[in-house]
């Protein structure tokens, strides 16, 4: 009795909150319309990958095949090789990629003439807002055999050219480089924003007992950007599929896709270019699932070591 | 007493300065010597390759490449977009910030849950194709925009500047009987000029470099926005591919043509970044922190 006129009163104030608020509710209409519609609706579409979809049939007229699709992809040697390759490229992002930026902010911030410093935030930026068309076409550019700036520099200094772009044990060299080179300075933003909120004092403190300034870096400004440090490491982590379709198919070719093929180029290549609508949508969803069971719990784990996590 | 810098301190300075130098001209000569290399006339190239600025200034390259109405079909087509992309990007995401950013909004949490979640999970690919398709986006400039029509995160960011306005703004323009939307465009706006600027630059640099897009909905090469004909310019033409398509009907682009093209399409972005820069730092400081 009671709980329902809690309810009752519970589903009044909501009433009466809506009127107040119609016209804030008619602002966010047309933004939640499109979340449902380019968000949620291909979230439903998911269950293509439990059938054998025909386009011309339509979800609803298609014939379900439970999980066939998946088996196919955890049967396949393709499987095995993509899987792999993202998570090699997965783990040179984590362990080369992810402590560059911290580095350089550390670096930063030990500079004193402000103008300097501006100046090098300046140019590190700009990379980053260039696409990765731009920056792997400069990478061709630059890397092409004949006249490439960079072969023409090993031929001058007299060693052999290389082909970078067509060689299987370039790829994953070039692919890091390149997210550096696009992503590092970008990076630094979020931790010198951290490092600005360190106390003064501590480091007047740490001068007193006669620590130099590489150990007031390891014992001061690293502990005190910690949590950012490690929140930023959970969105890595949870960005562990998405290593940029983008990116990684503007750098395929025959020659390295034994390296290369990631899930996201692969879903590209079967669903879109080979109609395997069903199939490549298994492939998407295994890897959306694992991204989402990764985030969750990457976010336990830093719960556990008492830090904030993001959410 | 004076203050006394040690030996090793200064070591220190020394050291780090220029490693941040060198750090900064590895990460900026490859875009000098695509410009410097874009006005080089092509006996320069073939004579040195390793150039950065050119003895003999040619716009030779530029001429060719305006010369054909390809690049600048696919330039007009990247600037609709982009301009376009920008104002409905930014005419949805400050509506709905700014209505989540209200506390007093039943239902609040949910929204931004909801909104927050499609960051962790998506459909995925082939879903999302398929929802573009039914909508009838598909070969349309369209397709670049609708779907992108919202970036959570900017969303978020923006949000999260809404909110931190001192509560008094709102409350005295309510007084003096604001309406939402009055309140929205005459208070809240103007107040957050960076923060609007900020999230517009990410917004059009999002849009100028839209690629993954424009190859899933877009099959006619005549609504080719800029990146995706440089691509073809640059590495399709280098002949490795990875369609195994060929392209031997059109002679392979001189060097400084493709020099020149990466220019063009990098040129909008260098144009604004200066600008804005001083917003985006404190913008995007925000939307990491609070986010």
């Amino acid at each position: 009795m009671e709980s329902a006129s809690i309810k009752k009163s519970r589903r009044h104030e909501i009433l009466k909150n809506i009127k107040k608020n119609k016209l804030i509710y008619l602002m966010i209409l047309p933004g939640i319309l499109y979340f449902f519609i380019y968000k949620y609706l291909p979230m439903t579409g998911l269950v293509i990958s439990f059938q054998d979809y025909k386009p011309y049939l339509g979800i609803s007229g298609s014939e379900w095949v439970g999980f066939e699709h998946f088996e196919r992809l955890f049967t396949s040697p393709d499987f095995w090789m993509i899987f792999r390759n993202t998570l090699i490229l997965f783990a040179l992002q984590i362990i080369i990629f992810f402590p560059i930026p911290i580095i350089i902010s550390l670096m930063l911030n030990e500079v004193r003439h402000s103008l300097y410093k501006r100046g090098i935030q300046t140019l590190i930026y700009i990379p980053h807002f260039m696409s990765w068309v731009v920056i792997v076409s400069i990478s061709y550019v630059m890397l092409t055999l004949d006249g490439g700036i960079i072969n023409s520099l090993i031929e001058y200094f007299g060693f052999e050219k290389i082909n970078f772009l067509m060689n299987e044990e370039w790829f994953r060299p070039m692919y890091i480089l390149q997210v550096i080179w696009r992503e590092a300075g970008w990076g630094t933003i979020i931790f010198l924003a951290a490092i600005t909120g360190v106390d003064p004092q501590l480091y007047e403190a740490a001068k007193m007992d006669g620590a130099n300034r590489l150990r007031q870096m390891w014992h001061i400004t690293l502990p005190a950007i910690r949590s950012v440090i490690i929140i930023m490491l959970i969105l890595k982590i949870g960005d562990v599929l998405e290593l940029g379709f983008e990116h990684v198919y503007l750098l395929l070719n025959a020659s390295n896709r034994e390296v290369g093929e990631i899930f996201d180029t692969y879903v590209y290549t079967a669903g879109l270019q080979q109609g395997q609508f069903s199939y490549s949508t298994a492939v998407g969803f295994f890897k959306g699932v694992v991204g989402l069971i990764l985030v969750i719990f990457a976010n336990r784990l830093a719960k556990r070591f008492g830090e904030e996590g993001i959410y | 007493m004076r203050n006394r810098i040690s030996v090793g301190s200064k070591i220190f300075d020394v050291i780090n300065y220029v490693l941040l130098g060198l750090l900064a001209l590895v990460m900026i000569i490859p875009f000098i010597h695509v410009v410097g290399s874009s006005f080089a006339t092509s006996a320069e190239i073939a004579e040195t390759s390793f150039l950065l600025f050119p003895t003999e200034f040619s716009l030779n390259a530029y001429k060719y490449i305006f010369s054909t109405d390809t690049i600048l079909r696919a330039l007009l087509i990247s600037v609709t977009v982009t301009v376009g992309g920008t104002l409905w990007s930014m005419f949805l995401s400050t509506l709905t910030a700014y209505g989540l950013s209200r506390k007093d909004l039943v239902g609040r949490r949910f929204f931004n849950f909801l909104i927050v979640f499609t960051i962790l999970f998506n459909g995925g690919m082939i879903p999302t194709f398929l929802v573009v398709e039914q909508t009838g986006l598909l070969n349309s400039l369209w397709a670049l925009i609708i779907p992108v029509s919202i970036n959570a995160f900017n969303m978020i960011i923006l949000r999260s500047f809404f909110m931190n306005l001192p509560a008094g703004l709102e409350e005295s323009a309510k007084i003096d009987g604001a309406s939402d939307f009055g309140i929205l465009f005459r208070i809240v706006i103007p107040c957050s000029l960076p923060a609007i600027a900020t999230i517009s630059l990410f917004y059009a640099v999002t849009y100028w470099n839209t690629y993954m897009h424009a190859i899933l909905y877009i099959s006619d090469s005549a609504k080719w926005p800029v990146q995706v004909l440089l691509r073809q310019i640059v590495v399709l033409a280098s002949g490795i591919n990875y369609d195994g398509a060929t392209y031997t009907d059109v002679p392979p682009p001189e060097v400084t043509v493709k020099m020149a093209t990466i220019v063009v399409a990098t040129v909008p972005v260098l144009l604004v970044y200066p600008f804005l820069q001083k917003y985006f730092a404190k913008g995007a400081l925000l939307g990491s922190v609070k986010g």
